[in-house]
């Protein structure tokens, strides 16, 4: 019981910090990686590559699936002298960003790195990203349609 | 017999060269960037992208530029491209009712959870030049408001409550969705490929279409249910990792046609519905998708197929502009042989023409030509 929950705990951590790493700027992943004590000695063991990836949609939004279009994606594997794998996956065809992102992510399964990951990284990442929500919800709600009755005749 | 001919090949180098040069136009002017172009010209960016069918602003920036702004020259560029690339999956359905909204709207419930959000519209504008755009003039930030955020309730879930409304499409469970990039096209098809085929297809063939469809060839009734539009989260099945993961937001708008239906020997009067999704902000084409989407569900609801939007065939065949201008634009490649081939068949059926004319008004004249 206790080792399902753990490994549930384990899975929504790394796919926040996939959501995560898969959002951030190259320029965020530049300066965190700059702030490393020391570049860590990283082997490739897949990629960087660009492809594609079908999107799917659902007939009437919750129906059965069909295929939208594809987007461009860069993905990266790559292996700490520890023997850790971090693995990388993000929209567009900056492989670049998709090397440092799964090196970010190998990092963070490190105990001795985990906490600069999301401290140097991870946390600027999740508050850019909900400043740009709530920034956005706002200046939509701005346009919010308030209907009035106009009251005509004498009753 | 058929003679090749070569030729040409520097009057077509320094055709390229001249076209690097206008495309690139007067030295003294800045060259536009491509930044510019997806941060100022964002809507030609998403019609790239919807009917090129490859979601990257970058990359459908860099076409139109190439292209010189020839959206289908740019959508050719931009398909070409995308042959290139592996295909490394496919993504998760997308869940558009998680969608952060940039505009909601409904023709068909005017108090409706989470509002009428008109979003950055054309709508009220009154169409006019606006020479400030001329001298760069600074633009006001938008204005702010306190947002509701979470989830915004579909409208077709709401007309559901009463059962008065067919429930969102579903296919076979053992069907295994279609894709038009991988087997060629054969008809009669599915639902899901037609809004593949749909989601690509010519904005301007398909707006024509829904059109023809309001005017009364294939009249389907429509409502403008609900349009919205928005950034979807796009999440892909890492085998590696055993889960899926985010890769990204995408924009995407989404139409839900609301159609009256009087019944039918297959199924009961209810409200029916037609189903548009785009990539980026595209609600003209969302909106012709939708009621074309509808249209082809004619044989499925026990209509009678009277009209061209009801062709299943005639509309998937000629919805694809890369395909409709090469074979409309190889029209102006040689043809020379071909040509010389019609021109002496014409040539002979003139003279047999003439000759049986002749001996018509004087039979006594002796006949050459074989009948």
């Amino acid at each position: 019981m206790d080792a399902a929950k753990e490994i549930e705990n384990g899975r929504a951590g790394r796919k926040r910090v996939a959501g995560l790493l898969a959002a951030a700027l190259i320029e965020e992943l530049e300066v965190a990686y700059g702030q490393l004590a020391s570049p860590p000695e990283v082997q490739s063991v897949r990629g960087p590559e660009t492809g594609l990836v079908m999107v799917r949609g659902r007939i009437g939004g919750g129906g059965a699936p069909f295929n939208l279009g594809e987007v461009t994606v860069s993905r990266a594997t790559v292996r700490l002298a520890s023997g850790v794998i971090g693995h990388a996956h993000a929209l567009g065809t900056d492989r670049r960003k998709a090397r440092l992102a799964a090196i970010f992510d190998a990092l963070w399964q490190e105990d001795g790195q985990k906490e600069f990951v999301e401290r140097a990284l991870l946390w600027p990442i999740a508050v850019r990203l909900a400043d740009e929500e709530r920034l956005k919800a706002e200046e939509t709600a701005a346009t919010r349609v308030d209907f009035f009755t106009m009251v005509r005749g004498e009753d | 017999m058929y003679v090749a001919v070569k030729g040409g090949e520097a009057a077509i180098a320094n055709a390229h060269r001249l076209l690097a040069d206008r495309r690139r136009g007067d030295r003294s002017l800045p060259a536009i960037t491509i930044d510019q172009i997806v941060a100022q010209l964002a809507l030609a960016v998403d019609r790239v992208m919807a009917e090129a069918s490859l979601y990257d602003r970058e990359l459908a920036a860099l076409a139109i530029a190439q292209a010189r702004g020839d959206m289908i020259e740019a959508i050719f560029i931009l398909r070409a491209y995308r042959t290139t690339l592996p295909r490394l999956g496919t993504s998760e359905p997308l869940d558009t009712a998680a969608m952060q909204i940039e505009r909601r709207i409904s023709a068909t419930y005017k108090d409706l959870p989470g509002g009428q959000l008109l979003g950055p519209t054309f709508d009220y504008t009154h169409r006019l030049l606006d020479p400030a755009l001329l001298a760069d003039a600074p633009v006001d930030e938008p204005l702010r408001r306190a947002a509701d955020t979470g989830p915004v309730t579909r409208v077709s879930e709401i007309l559901r409550e009463e059962g008065l409304i067919e429930p969102d499409g579903e296919l076979p469970p053992d069907h295994v969705t279609a894709d038009l990039t991988r087997e060629p096209l054969d008809f009669p098809m599915t639902r899901d490929l037609r809004l593949q085929a749909l989601a690509r297809g010519d904005e301007g063939f398909l707006l024509a279409l829904g059109y023809s469809t309001q005017r009364g060839y294939g009249r389907t009734h429509p409502f403008a249910g609900e349009i919205r539009i928005g950034e979807v989260e796009v999440e892909l099945d890492v085998p590696e990792l055993g889960f899926a993961v985010s890769l990204g937001r995408i924009q995407v708008t989404e139409c839900q046609m609301v159609n009256q239906f009087h019944g039918s020997a297959k199924a009961p009067p209810q409200f029916t519905r037609g189903y548009g999704l785009v990539f980026g902000q595209s609600e003209r084409k969302a909106m012709a998708v939708a009621l074309v989407d509808r249209a082809l569900r004619a044989e499925e609801l026990g209509e009678d197929i009277v009209a061209p939007a009801q062709d299943e065939e005639f509309v998937i065949s000629h919805s694809d502009n890369v395909q409709a201008t090469g074979f409309v634009e190889h029209l102006k490649l040689p043809h020379y042989v071909d040509f010389q081939a019609e021109l002496d068949l014409v040539r002979r059926m003139r003279r047999e023409f003439e000759e049986a004319r002749r001996a018509s008004i004087n039979p006594e004249a002796p006949r050459e030509a074989a009948e």
